[in-house]
């Protein structure tokens, strides 16, 4: 898995609530058999019409925001268990994605493959919304070691929380199988004991 | 102090609980299919690592496969090499697959409690977040990404943080034409659809305990959309009787153990939830949704709620669905047009769905301006519908009884509704495309599905019986 530590980038808000893996990427985009390659059909019927021509009211059609930080309104990742909807996200370039609410499987499906999501307060992504929405060009970093999120303009920051073995592993670049099978002699036992 | 009945299972089911760590869960049961499977599969064959425990997972094809003409090889491409991948890969890791063609194949939430691998006191992954049904029998059953299906694979086990518990209790008798599905609808529409994230559901009260089986798996089913990692009802009398016999339920000695030790899967009197929710029977009309997330549902007589009635933040959002439904403020869905009915997927797929809209039709013809599609959720239930007379009994009245699988509940094969069309549902999701590029889904139950089938509007099916 891909190591985080630190970025600071531009973001690209999208404030809808309730943004749903069907959303993020519709099941008819599904039947690929690798995880790379889902970028391409990310948020795909928001982002194209039936012809596939990009509709231009579409955020991520507009060149004015761009960066590897999607910023999203409350319960994003609703809905299916669809991993795509991660690797869609991440295979775009995303490497953060920020919310006020995440629904859970997404949330660990994310972290799964080195995408950070970060829960911040309501009154903390209306503000992002509003400082980006005023100035595109301006930047949100984020300190998965101080757990620290900040508009980089306003100095405004939140600190996130995040499970601290999950923590380390996006840090270190682990992931669970590796953890787990150091206790496969645990496994057995409990198994025998049953 | 007491334990809830999850709180029983969980523990019982935990390898290693270490502070700061996720708890190393046990999963006694990994339910497979053809859409998030390959990865996992792939995953393991970089590692150089087995499946561990092979005997303890079971395949299905069901997502992606066509409900017409299942004998033929299927037409297109990416769907057959996606349905082939599954048959090599579950030979190479020696996994059990009920494929196309099998007489056990169907959709996954469907045939594992028929086929009895569903018991009480298990726990169960799938991954696909719908496996929250198999909690109507009292298992810890929920649904994982695709790199957690790769850790079952490897590891038989589970990463997870013990979840919160939450008690949705529900007393009282249901009117006439009131189902499961209208009290899980209800439900949503009350918690709306992230009202229970972090928590694992118990549902109970006497409204509850008076389903049936099927009936039980309707609402745990749902449990997911709003928000709930899993839902579960503790086993009963009813619960019993419907596994005693099936194919996989434990036989003879090994079933008075079983039987023994479920019995005590309740929470105890004193156990604390998190949360308790209560609510009323009677209160509860035929539901049905008329925006993009399950908990935007409504009594069949009440009317779609105001935008300048939703908190301000939300307004935009809430305006959005509304026109992407193609609806006004304020209005009754009441005698509006529908254009499909679907009546599948795994929430009401099951024989005793088939029953309760069969007997409603009988004798019943399908309005002209609606095409109706009948997608039986497994081979056993096509073939007892067909025992039974019921495929007559749609014929008659206008309706296709197509062959199993997940269809247009999510739109992945060619079963999709074409844009701009309304099509009443008997699945579990409403979300913007989710039946087919701008499709226009409302969730309802079977009958009330039914009744717009004949009628061929959105109707008050207590008027109708
Ligand atoms: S029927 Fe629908 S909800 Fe159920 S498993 Fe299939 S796609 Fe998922």
């Amino acid at each position: 898995m891909k190591k985080f530590e630190k970025l600071t980038s531009q973001v690209v808000p999208l404030p809808i609530e309730n943004i749903d893996t069907d959303q993020i990427i519709p099941a008819r985009f599904l039947k690929a058999t690798t995880r790379e390659g889902f970028g391409d059909n990310l948020f795909r019927d928001w982002r194209f019409d039936s012809d596939n021509h990009p509709k231009a009211d579409f955020v991520m059609n507009n060149s004015t925001f761009s960066g590897k930080i999607l910023v999203a309104g409350k319960n994003f990742g609703c809905g299916s268990s669809r991993e795509h909807a991660a690797w869609a996200i991440q295979d775009y370039g995303f490497d953060v994605v920020i919310s006020s609410f995440f629904a859970d499987i997404f949330k660990g499906n994310a972290l799964n493959n080195g995408v950070l999501p970060i829960q911040v307060p309501e009154e903390f992504l209306q503000r992002i919304f509003t400082v980006v929405f005023a100035n595109p060009t301006s930047t949100v970093s984020v300190n998965l070691e101080t757990q620290m999120v900040s508009i980089d303009e306003t100095g405004e920051n939140y600190s996130f929380e995040i499970n601290a073995y999950k923590k380390s592993c996006l840090i270190n670049g682990y992931d669970d199988i590796d953890f787990i099978l150091s206790h496969k002699n645990q496994i057995e036992e409990f198994e025998k004991n049953r | 102090m007491g334990k809830t009945l999850v709180e029983k299972i969980w523990d019982a089911h935990v390898v290693k609980r270490e502070e700061g760590f996720p708890d190393i869960l046990y999963i006694d049961t990994h339910l497979i299919h053809e859409v998030t499977s390959p990865q996992a599969f792939d995953g393991l064959r970089k590692r150089g690592l087995p499946v561990l425990r092979p005997s303890q997972t079971v395949a299905t094809a069901d997502h992606n496969v066509p409900t017409l003409n299942q004998h033929l090889p299927i037409k297109e491409e990416l769907s057959r090499y996606q349905v082939d991948m599954l048959t090599r890969n579950t030979a190479e890791f020696g996994v059990e697959l009920y494929g196309l063609g099998h007489p056990y194949q169907g959709i996954v939430h469907v045939i594992g409690p028929e086929l009895g691998i569903t018991q009480p006191g298990k726990t169960m992954v799938c991954g696909d977040s719908h496996t929250s049904t198999h909690g109507a029998f009292g298992a810890i059953a929920f649904g994982i990404g695709t790199s957690q299906v790769e850790q079952v694979f490897a590891t038989q086990c589970l990463l997870q943080q013990k979840p919160k518990t939450m008690k949705i209790e529900v007393n009282g008798a249901l009117a006439a034409g009131v189902g499961a599905k209208d009290i899980i609808l209800y439900i949503i529409s009350k918690i709306s659809a992230a009202g229970g994230t972090g928590y694992f559901v118990e549902y109970a009260g006497s409204a509850i305990r008076a389903l049936s089986m099927e009936g039980r798996m309707t609402i745990c089913n749902m449990s997911i959309e709003m928000g709930a990692r899993g839902g579960l009802i503790a086993p009963d009398q009813t619960t019993f009787d419907y596994m005693e016999g099936r194919e996989f339920a434990p036989k003879g000695e090994d079933w008075d153990k079983a039987l023994a030790y479920w019995k005590t899967l309740y929470s105890d009197e004193d156990a604390a939830f998190d949360a308790v929710l209560e609510y009323d029977a009677a209160d509860i009309q035929p539901m049905i949704t008329y925006g993009t997330n399950p908990g935007m549902g409504i009594g069949i007589t009440e009317h779609i709620p105001t935008t300048t009635s939703q908190p301000e933040s939300e307004r935009p959002s809430y305006q959005k669905a509304i026109d992407y439904m193609g609806f006004e403020d304020g209005e009754s869905v009441l005698g509006k047009n529908v254009d499909y009915v679907f009546i599948g997927s795994c929430t009401n797929s099951r024989i005793e769905d088939l029953r309760e809209v069969a007997a409603f039709v009988q004798g019943r013809q399908k309005a002209e301006n609606v095409e109706v599609w009948i997608v039986p959720g497994s081979k056993q239930v096509e073939a007892q519908a067909k025992e039974e007379g019921i495929d007559k009994i749609f014929e008659q009245a206008g309706f296709a009884l197509r062959e199993p699988g997940c269809s247009a509940c999510l739109g992945m094969n060619e079963d999709k509704i074409p844009a701009g069309k309304y099509c009443v549902s008997t699945s579990n999701r409403n979300f913007e495309g989710r039946q087919g590029p701008n499709a226009r889904t409302m969730l309802a139950s079977p009958l009330t599905a039914a009744a717009a089938a004949v009628t061929g509007k959105i109707v008050d099916i207590r008027q109708l019986i």
